[in-house]
């Protein structure tokens, strides 16, 4: 996946002069996770550079260069890293188009490494989706696989508002062919979710890096008779209710899967949007499998944290307490 | 009086405040500054007395219910009128919320400046007609947005200096000091003008800083700094107008006096004592250029008369568009917040119209 994100940024780096590739270490180390390997070398330092490590600073000047013409794609380097630059993107990143009335829109790609599972020390492994999505007028997405990486980034960047876009730093090193190329590329659309899978009794809706884990559960599930749909939302704002709700209709039953604190967390968020448009078709809770409502783990004992596949099959146990509703729904 | 070359910009600001006119209005024969032209600094002091006028009407425009609040620069006049009459036309203001008359001495309109207090929207100009950025109301974050404004310019090959408004306060906060550190590392065309009026609301700047001033704080970003007197609009607009013609970063303190509130809303005799203000009300930096320019005889009763006539002329506009009832048209709530409108935000807008219907 860091290939697909580095071919992203140089096939847009190409594409666009306006474009400017800049934060701490994105330079000639090319990221602490070489996603931006080579391309300082490649487009030289007036488009590829370090900045001083000041998180606020990296956005606030972005937000001066978009104004000004440019498109930065800045990196944050780590999650919790961020949170310097809470300010700069919530209140002026997120609402300049809407101050402005329209007449100043801030094409400025945010990439965030996130999430745990790599045995990270605190503050390197916070899953901070939350914060953003509740906050209009930045779009927030994340890829699932490599070729969604590709695809997301280059719409990440061709698009005229502020997106937040989250790398799942486990999945950095998931090998699959990337068959993109270019931002026309046919997708699904930059806003929209995709069925990854296909099944009748349950839909696991998940993102980012349980997207993985999301489909080997479903593949376990399967040995148990259980015919699982995997979603994956890929744009977490704005939400695709199309897609998912239509899946869930479909099987009549919901998990949603996530690594962040569930309390108030991005999946409460989509527990009541199944809820409220599909109620009727529900034949139990939607429920949640999300990390403890504790900060972020230790290396030793974030296994513990993390949704794991035995966690979301138990989750699909416990929906499947009215045999005879499932047999309707499969007729 | 001949222009001197400006003088070499150094790290270290002058002990003393640099001015060129002093309170009395009598030159001040050797400063380095080069004084402006004649007919800069006639335009300095017309478009100080509108300022001031428009300021006045603002408040007043307060008290009867047309704005929620306004944050009142009189007695910053210099800096407002000096700073901004020293851009060039393709330089960019990024000016705060207390930098009213700054707008409309950049030919914002009263409606446009106002707005925001107004509560019409959020903004009443487009930026880039006036190359004003938004009134920024979170302390120092505009201060980023002018680096990187100015350093895109450079990247462009445009030459493009962007003046960045800031108060005392605003130079406690962390963005401040990446803006001056960022600023200095590109060596970004970007002029940082510190507006110390004394007070951040209520707090005196014994108890926000410890250098011996606030220009000080460039030198460890490697940023030349000057003092220099903010009541004294000639050498405001010569600083800045050095400056922005350095193209590289410069912090500016300019020392002045906020004599109204921080806001209608605030009562500034709980923490400052009158003795305090009749002292800075002596040096009014409107009665120190019409002293001077009395002097050289660039000002008489006529012109005095008819710029006091103008600056009326002004401020009844400003109440005339100031007193129309605004309503805001509720559908546009959704129109801005992205680009284009996603799908919950049109079903909101549906629900709203329902709703109003």
């Amino acid at each position: 996946m860091a290939g697909a994100l580095n071919k992203a940024l140089a096939d847009a780096l190409e594409a666009d002069p306006g474009v400017l590739v800049f934060g701490e270490d994105v330079g000639a180390l090319g990221g602490v996770f070489r996603v931006t390997d080579g391309l300082a070398a490649r487009f030289g330092d007036a488009r590829v550079f370090d900045t001083p490590l000041a998180e606020s600073g990296i956005v606030g000047t972005a937000i001066g260069m978009a104004m000004n013409g440019l498109r930065p794609v800045v990196e944050m380097q780590f999650d919790a890293f961020a949170y310097p630059a809470f300010e700069q993107i919530t209140s002026h990143l997120a609402k300049m188009r809407n101050r402005t009335r329209g007449r100043v829109g801030l094409p400025v790609v945010i990439r965030v490494p996130y999430g745990g599972g790599i045995g990270g020390v605190e503050h390197h492994c916070d899953s901070s989706e939350a914060y953003y999505t509740h906050t209009p007028g930045l779009r927030v997405v994340t890829p699932g696989t490599p070729d969604d990486a590709y695809r997301l980034l280059r719409d990440a960047i061709d698009c005229p508002d502020p997106v937040i876009f989250l790398e799942p730093k486990r999945r950095y090193w998931a090998k699959g062919e990337v068959t993109s190329s270019g931002s026309a590329s046919p997708g699904p659309g930059f806003d929209r979710a995709l069925v990854r899978r296909a099944g009748r009794d349950v839909t696991l809706i998940a993102y980012g890096p349980m997207v993985a884990t999301a489909l080997e559960t479903a593949e376990a599930a399967a040995e148990e008779g259980w015919d699982v749909e995997v979603v994956d939302l890929r744009s977490l704002a704005p939400f695709d209710d199309e897609t998912v709700c239509a899946s869930v209709r479909r099987t009549g039953r919901a998990v949603v899967v996530h690594e962040a604190s569930g309390f108030g967390g991005y999946g409460a968020e989509v527990v009541a949007r199944v809820t409220e448009r599909c109620f009727h078709h529900l034949h139990a809770p939607v429920l949640r499998v999300t990390g403890f409502d504790t900060p972020y783990p230790p290396p030793k004992l974030e296994e513990h944290h993390l949704p794991s596949v035995d966690r979301v099959l138990d989750a699909i146990a416990r929906l499947q307490w009215d045999d005879e509703v499932v047999g309707s729904a499969r007729a | 009086m001949a222009r001197t070359r400006a003088p070499e910009l150094t790290l270290l600001p002058s002990e003393e405040p640099l001015s060129l006119l002093r309170e009395d209005g009598s030159p001040v024969e050797d400063s380095p500054l080069a004084m402006p032209d004649d007919d800069v600094l006639v335009e300095l002091h017309r478009r100080m007395v509108i300022g001031r006028r428009f300021d006045t009407q603002a408040t007043a425009l307060t008290r009867q219910g047309r704005l929620a609040v306004y944050p009142s620069s009189r007695g910053q006049e210099a800096c407002e009128v000096g700073a901004v009459l020293a851009l060039r036309e393709q330089d960019w203001l990024f000016p705060t919320y207390r930098d009213s008359v700054a707008l409309v001495t950049r030919g914002v309109s009263p409606l446009g400046t106002l707005t925001l207090l107004q509560g019409g929207w959020h903004l009443g100009y487009d930026p880039y007609e006036h190359r004003v950025g938004p009134q920024c109301t979170p302390l120092a974050t505009n201060t980023l947005h002018a680096v990187g404004f100015a350093h895109a310019a450079r990247v462009k090959g445009e030459d493009t200096a962007a003046l960045v408004m800031l108060g005392d306060g605003a130079t406690s906060e962390g963005d401040t000091h990446e803006a001056l550190n960022f600023a200095g590392v590109w060596r970004a065309p970007v002029v940082f003008l510190v507006q110390n009026n004394g007070y951040a609301i209520s707090v005196p700047m014994s108890k926000q800083n410890a250098a011996p001033s606030l220009a000080h704080k460039g030198i460890g970003y490697g940023v030349p700094s000057v003092l220099v007197d903010g009541n004294d609009v000639a050498a405001v607009h010569a600083v800045v107008r050095d400056a922005v013609a350095s193209g590289g970063p410069v912090l500016i303190e300019a020392l002045t006096y906020r004599i109204e509130a921080h806001t209608n809303a605030d009562d500034a005799s709980r923490y400052r004592d009158s003795a305090e203000v009749a002292a800075w009300l002596a040096r009014d930096p409107v009665d120190r250029i019409e002293a001077y320019l009395t002097s050289r005889g660039l000002l008489d009763t006529a012109r005095r008369e008819a710029v006091a006539a103008e600056a009326e002329e002004f401020a009844a506009h400003t109440r005339a568009v100031m007193n129309a009832d605004v309503e805001p048209d509720p559908a546009e709530l959704f129109e801005h917040v992205y680009a284009t409108t996603p799908a919950h935000l049109r079903e909101q807008a549906a629900a709203l119209r329902e709703e109003l219907a």
